[in-house]
């Protein structure tokens, strides 16, 4: 059994996903933030690997991802970073980032070095099915999961499509839109849900526009994981102590899961 | 002539239903666009069969842009070079002032078709968003025009422009400050607005079906120039000349020629400060392959595949990407690209005003100064064909400001 299915084959466990930015604000603060919310409750986390035009990113994530990228991340600085973090948690690390750093780095080089780093998946937000085969090739290979996307516009004959060649979990889009918090979820997310599980048994986890214990509580109840990214950055961007911070509100989150 | 010509030409199969052009191409993006596109590419099939929506388009393109465009020898410009005969097509003098309005006025009637009345576009030097607003406005629709704020303080005019044409203008403070970033944030709406909304691109780059659609727009340009050389010429050009930032109206000039081996493609990129320098926009001679903006094509990057920033002294060649389809044409050796500095820019727009009394903008200056020099080593017998994709009315504050001058 992979680190990411072990997560979902806890009976009744709903995941909790956290997304940072690596090398946001720093290095050093990746390296402590990640433990901390692991240790708090967080059951995966996705490791963002800084791209210099994200454009499925809203402000918060396009804001850290400069910041990041102005002190010098590197996908390579990124795999050294989950490479520490591997010895430090048990919990699966997800790289995000977009297509253009993983090509460049060269497709089957970063699949052998993410694997050898200990990542557990990918997920890049600009690689729709028909555009991953040579990736999803080396990923298998590599034991890696490639996690794709399926969002509300997602047309009925997709769903089958994303479903059947996503990997490890689906990430389901709550929007549309890019990252970012939000007042309200929409309300036909539950009806999104269950239009892809007629389609699927694999796991399916919701992000986008997710922030508040109460959001995280009414997704809990509908979908397999919670995915929370912008929220947990604008913390860590606002707080004093922030890896404290972001540790109290995953606690937060997942008393918050567990309610439901 | 026109019509037995056409049919002269075989058919060009590219891109695939894929949106390949050969390893380019294709539909990197969020899944939230990917129905959008799917739809977008079916109702632009569809439309393309669709003998009213043609005809319709067809006589906005004579009567609102001003449709066809002349073609003209530019006989003292070819004395003082003393070499081949150029012939410029003047783009210049279409509505707006530039081949931009040819896909404008194709998109628009478009969104209209899909029952999009919200619209959003990008806008590098202004020309696109200028073209962009005045469909909306004689459409009825609602036009957003994204634009960095470097292109918003260089362009002012442009902006004012849009302005009076009905449309919002919203400045991108991210990145650069400059068309991709206006790009990206024109991505951003779309994805957040789908439903209601066309993202009108106005170059052949993005996803799947855009660079196809705007080349088949833009391609009037080209089919206009080929029965115009043969009828001033009886024959056609030994080069056909182009600027290249995303590469909207070169393609428009190749793409009916593309079937005429004895006709060269130069494609001329903004070589900026100087291609050592790193500040330029020379995506095809300069840069490597990756995936920007939805579509494998060149692209400059570091060599980590963050995209750098640019730099050009015409903010519609200052791009880090070019269209997958010149990217094609230049793996298969069907045109060849060059890179023209500013300095060159600026002394081929000089150059057009001086001979021809015509203001280039400085985006074509580009494709005018390599043309000079090109015609300088060409015998009297060889013809250049030049497109002249605008006006430079909206660069005379920049050309003033290079040249030392107080206006």
């Amino acid at each position: 059994m992979t680190r990411i299915e072990s997560v979902f084959a806890r009976p009744g466990h709903k995941a909790l996903i956290a997304y940072l930015t690596v090398g946001y604000p720093s290095i050093e603060a990746t390296l402590e933030l990640v433990p901390a919310l692991v240790n708090s409750g967080c059951d995966m986390v996705e490791l963002g690997i800084p791209f210099s035009d994200p454009l499925a990113d809203g402000t918060t994530i396009q804001r850290a991802s400069y910041r990041a990228l102005q002190q010098g991340m590197t996908p390579q600085r990124c795999l050294e970073v989950a490479h520490q973090l591997r010895q430090r948690v048990g919990a699966p690390l997800i790289f995000m980032t977009y297509y253009n750093p993983v090509l460049r780095y060269g497709l089957s080089s970063f699949c052998r070095a993410c694997a050898d780093a200990g990542v557990d998946g990918l997920i890049i937000p600009d690689l729709p099915p028909e555009e991953g085969g040579e990736l999803e090739k080396l990923t298998r290979r590599h034991r890696l999961d490639l996690i794709y996307l399926v969002a509300p516009t997602t047309i009925e004959e997709r769903l089958g499509l994303v479903a059947a060649r996503s990997q490890g979990f689906i990430y389901l889009v709550s929007l549309r839109g890019v990252t970012g918090v939000r007042e309200a979820l929409p309300a036909d997310l539950e009806g999104l849900v269950a239009r892809l599980r007629r389609k699927t048994s694999k796991p399916i986890c919701v992000g986008f526009g997710i922030s508040t214990p109460e959001q995280a509580r009414w997704v809990a109840k509908l979908a397999d994981g919670v995915i929370l990214g912008s929220r947990i950055l604008e913390i860590v961007e606002s707080s004093d102590r922030p890896t404290q911070a972001a540790a109290s509100f995953i606690r937060q989150l997942r008393d918050a899961i567990e309610e439901s | 002539m026109k019509m037995s010509d056409k049919e002269r030409i075989p058919a060009y199969h590219l891109p695939d239903t894929h949106g390949r052009f050969g390893q380019f191409g294709g539909r990197y993006v969020p899944e939230t666009l990917m129905s959008a596109l799917e739809a977008l590419d079916k109702a632009y099939r569809e439309a393309q069969q669709d003998a009213h929506f043609q005809k319709r388009l067809a006589e906005l393109l004579k009567n609102y842009a001003g449709r066809p465009t002349p073609l003209y020898y530019a006989a003292r410009l070819t004395e003082h070079c003393g070499g081949a005969r150029i012939f410029l097509k003047r783009e210049d003098l279409a509505h707006t002032g530039a081949h931009k309005i040819n896909n404008t006025l194709g998109q628009g009637l478009l969104a209209e078709r899909m029952g999009k009345r919200r619209v959003v576009a990008e806008t590098g030097a202004g020309q696109h968003g200028v073209a962009t607003a005045t469909v909306c406005a004689m459409l009825g629709l609602e036009g957003i025009v994204y634009m960095g704020e470097e292109d918003i303080r260089r362009q002012s005019l442009n902006v004012f422009r849009m302005k009076l044409l009905g449309a919002e203008v919203r400045p991108v403070s991210g990145g650069s400050q400059t068309l991709k970033d206006a790009i990206n944030e024109a991505i951003r709406d779309w994805v957040t607005n789908v439903d209601s909304t066309h993202y009108l691109l106005g170059s052949v780059v993005g996803p799947h079906p855009y660079p196809m659609m705007v080349r088949d727009f833009q391609s009037v340009i080209g089919e206009e120039a080929r029965w115009q050389i043969l009828e001033a010429a009886g024959r056609l050009p030994d080069y056909a000349v182009a600027c290249v930032g995303g590469g909207s109206n070169a393609i428009g000039l190749f793409h009916p020629l593309v079937n005429d081996p004895e006709v060269k493609f130069i494609g001329v990129e903004a070589g900026g400060l100087g291609l050592a320098s790193g500040k330029h926009g020379a995506s095809l001679v300069a840069g490597s392959i990756g995936v920007l903006h939805g579509t494998k094509s060149y692209i400059l990057q570091d060599e980590v595949g963050q995209i750098r920033e640019t730099h050009s002294i015409s903010a519609g060649l200052d791009y880090p990407g070019v269209g997958p389809e010149h990217s094609y044409y230049k793996e298969s050796g069907r045109a060849s690209y060059v890179a023209v500095s500013d300095e060159e820019a600026l002394e081929g727009f000089q150059l057009l005003c001086e001979k021809e009394g015509i203001v280039p903008a400085l985006e074509p200056a580009h494709a005018i100064y390599y043309a000079a020099e090109l015609a300088r080593q060409l015998t009297k017998e060889q013809i250049i064909l030049v497109n002249l994709s605008g006006r430079g009315d909206k660069d005379l504050d920049i050309v003033a400001q290079a040249t030392g001058i107080q206006l």
